[in-house]
């Protein structure tokens, strides 16, 4: 029958009504936003709504804070900015977002649709812009479709690689008139994810995992959007094959375990990079041949075959050719994998011997783990970020900037839990930290957060500290500040003599040179928050613990650090991974002769 | 480097040539020719792209594009087992002398003239790529004053149709969960 002549008429409520409506019945708590002229209706109803609408300073902050939610609780987050430059300054969160597969939605006001086109006041070609860094995106000019695009936003943006959808809605659609009708079922014919995994691959995979005798399972961020940290213990345990954890999958397998050889790439550790190299099989679960992974292209794993398992189909064989590729959802790939692997000892008796290999890779972690000297004067950078981990223990999440304090962290934080670990991977966004961290916190306000952030990366998107103080929102703020952008430093070291062109930042000490432009202890005061500085490491315990302990306000610490410190392991770009140097002119003894 | 043609089924709404066009332009791949009509359901536009790639950059082509939320099915066209088309209009000089020629020339490629004034015939000419090049060779002597080419359209030979199982997937759509 005829669902309209059965229900009572609907009441009559407003696009922006509609929209808020839409948002409490997809589950939303909390969006990070500003308003402005066109998203105006819409900050009417939300007055009256359950959803906590956090006030950020600046859009990008809101962008970055929907993707700390996103990635802490795994969520989907949600930002909401005006038209124009209200939404284009969303636009280097969302395409953060849309490198590293966070689900995030972005909600944006646009000009009424009759005057669209015609360069009005505020007006931004949003969708255009956007265009090539969302999953998908829409624009809504009649109220009567709002419940319906943003259902569909949150069901694309979550399923799926997950991503950032952008919803304009114009100003006319938030004003008119509508009644709210929740769609029964989702128009989207063309949008059909493969998530269960082709059972002949998986018995493929099985089959060349039991024949290879180098075999590493290079491990991706899809694992920890999958949820599938559990699944891949068991396989690990089950196989005994050694285990590498990309950037965005620190954490995903636990950095006690014995089997991990920890991170590869530009900056991983050797006995990661040593293994993909000489492997013979890379188990690839969620990572996509990242070219701060591969390196050198050509060069890299060069006698591996490949087992390639992504969401993503046009991941699989891009850049490298897969031997064996598993379009599924990592987790169910894993648990299918594991039963296949099962299977196959039990009725053929096919298991794999990887006991002389596990031996040279797990020397090879032995012989080469990531070590730094430490300065004659001065605070080793490393051993703040050793100590906060220390102090702070896995359960506290740890997100940083990019540069040198990222790497280092990725390093010497120690991670034993999926979701302990956010960063910007795939963007490499400075700023990111100090909102991501903010976001985080909002969706978990019981962990303890800390932000490793670098003194360049801290300045770009610090005011959202005032949004942390006034919000209740008390993260922890580590700068690492050497006193300039380390990374770039580090490159004109090393590859341009030392003429260090535009690298310092003056944020140090008087005994460096520096001038102490912005003094950060001050910058925090004047923001609400706590600030303290170690210059020591004689203090560095103490100042962590006195951070710990405050837990009503955000802290930030000033952590003066050397400023020569530099991020090794490194393989330079575009070389091959067989160059990695352990510190610099300096390459690992390799023993090939040990495998 | 080898000539692909694709054709391509899409939802008929708003933005769906703006993110195929801003596709092909961000990930570097090269369109030789773009065509986009309606089909026999009003819903669903073809699109027929034709692509200048080898064959590993035109799986990542097809797998980019099967990532449009608004693109239903990918079909690549074989040359052998399918009719390609493309329409031209060829404004071409013509006195007393050598209309007789260029009449004799449409006439030989089997096209037609659609437009005539004292001094030049409009030529209305299908084809494959081939024969239109043919002819506008033979009709350059004369002088071709304007030439206005439509993207190639594309469609398999024999009684299978690329849209029959596409037209069920659309009413139908997945249950919000």
């Amino acid at each position: 029958m005829d669902r309209e002549m059965t229900e009572p008429p609907a009441e009559i409520i407003t696009g922006a009504q509609s929209l808020v409506r839409a948002l409490e019945r997809v589950g939303v708590d909390t969006i990070f936003g500003i308003p402005g002229g066109a998203i105006l209706p819409a900050y009417d109803p939300l007055f009256d709504s359950s959803i906590r609408h956090v006030l950020v300073r600046h859009e990008q902050g809101a962008g970055h804070a929907a993707e700390g939610y996103a990635m802490e609780t795994g969520k989907v987050g949600v930002c909401m900015a005006t038209s124009g430059p209200g939404a284009t300054n969303l636009v280097t969160a969302i395409a953060d977002a849309y490198l590293d597969s966070v689900p995030i939605v972005a909600i944006t006001g646009q000009v009424a649709s009759g005057v669209i086109g015609s360069d009005a006041f505020q007006e931004a070609d949003i969708r255009g812009i956007t265009m090539p860094i969302t999953k998908h995106s829409f624009l809504v000019t009649d109220p009567a479709d709002i419940p319906g695009a943003i259902a569909e936003a949150f069901h694309i943006a979550s399923t799926g690689r997950p991503g950032p959808v952008l919803v304009d809605i114009s100003k006319d659609a938030l004003q008119g008139p509508t009644s709210f009708r929740w769609p029964h079922e989702l128009a989207l014919p063309g949008y059909r994810p493969t998530s269960r995994p082709h059972n002949k691959q998986i018995r493929e995979a099985a089959k060349l995992i039991a024949e290879a005798r180098k075999p590493v399972l290079y491990v991706g961020g899809g694992v920890i959007k999958a949820n599938a940290a559990a699944e891949l213990k068991v396989l690990a345990e089950l196989t005994q094959i050694p285990v590498v954890t990309t950037l965005m999958a620190r954490g995903a397998f636990p950095d006690s375990h014995e089997l991990h050889l920890g991170m590869p790439g530009m900056h991983g550790t050797v006995a990661a990079v040593g293994a993909l190299q000489r492997s013979d099989l890379l188990i690839t679960l969620g990572a996509r041949f990242d070219d701060r992974v591969t390196g050198n292209l050509e060069s890299f794993a060069p006698n591996a075959k490949v087992v390639h398992a992504d969401i993503d189909p046009a991941e699989i064989s891009k850049n490298r050719t897969a031997d064996v590729p598993i379009v599924g959802d990592a987790r169910e790939v894993i648990a299918d994998l594991v039963r296949a692997l099962q299977k196959q000892a039990e009725e053929d008796g096919l298991v794999g011997e990887y006991s002389a290999w596990r031996a040279f890779v797990l020397g090879l972690k032995s012989k080469f783990a990531p070590s730094y000297d430490k300065p004659a004067e001065g605070l080793a950078p490393q051993t703040v970020i050793e100590r906060i981990s220390a102090l702070s223990g896995p359960e506290a999440t740890y997100v940083a900037g990019v540069g040198q304090h990222q790497m280092w962290s990725a390093h010497y934080v120690d991670f034993e839990r999926p979701r302990q670990w956010l960063n910007s991977g795939g963007a490499g966004t400075m700023g990111y930290a100090v909102p991501a961290a903010m976001g985080a916190k909002a969706g978990a306000p019981d962990r303890v957060v800390w932000a490793i952030d670098g003194d360049g990366c801290f300045q770009m998107t610090n005011q959202e500290l005032a949004t942390c103080a006034l919000e209740g929102i008390p993260v922890k703020i580590a700068v690492i500040n050497n006193s300039s952008l380390g990374m770039v430093r580090q490159w004109q070291t090393l590859f341009y003599e030392g003429r260090y062109s535009n690298t310092d930042l003056n944020t140090g000490p008087e005994s460096i040179g520096a001038r102490r432009i912005p003094d950060f202890v001050k910058l925090a005061e004047a923001y609400g928050c706590v600030g303290l500085r170690c210059e020591s490491e004689d203090d560095l315990d103490d100042v962590i613990a006195k951070a710990l302990s405050i837990n009503d306000v955000p802290v930030v610490i000033d952590f003066v650090v050397e400023r020569d410190a530099m991020v090794w392991p490194m393989v330079a770009a575009g070389t091959s991974n067989d160059d990695i140097k352990i510190a610099r002119d300096l390459a690992p003894d390799w023993e090939e002769d040990d495998l | 480097m080898s000539t692909h043609t694709l054709s391509v089924l899409v939802e008929n709404s708003p933005g769906v040539l703006a993110r195929v066009s801003s596709l092909f332009m961000r990930r570097g791949f090269n369109i030789e020719s773009l065509a986009v009509g309606p089909t026999e359901i009003p819903e669903i536009s073809r699109m027929t792209i034709v692509v200048n790639v080898d064959k590993l950059p035109l799986e990542q082509v097809t797998k980019q594009l099967n990532k449009l939320v608004q693109v239903l099915k990918i079909v690549e066209l074989e040359p052998t087992a399918a009719v390609e088309r493309e329409l031209m209009l060829i404004k071409v000089k013509t006195d007393q002398q050598t209309r007789g020629q260029v009449l004799e020339t449409v006439q030989l490629f089997r096209a037609k003239v659609v437009d005539v004034a004292q001094d030049s015939v409009t030529i209305e000419a299908t084809g494959d790529a081939g024969k239109l090049a043919a002819m506008l060779n033979v009709l350059e002597p004369f002088g071709i004053r304007e030439i206005a080419q439509s993207g190639r359209v594309a469609i398999g030979r024999g009684s299978r149709s690329i849209t029959d199982r596409t037209l069920r997937a659309v009413p139908g759509a997945q249950s919000v969960v």
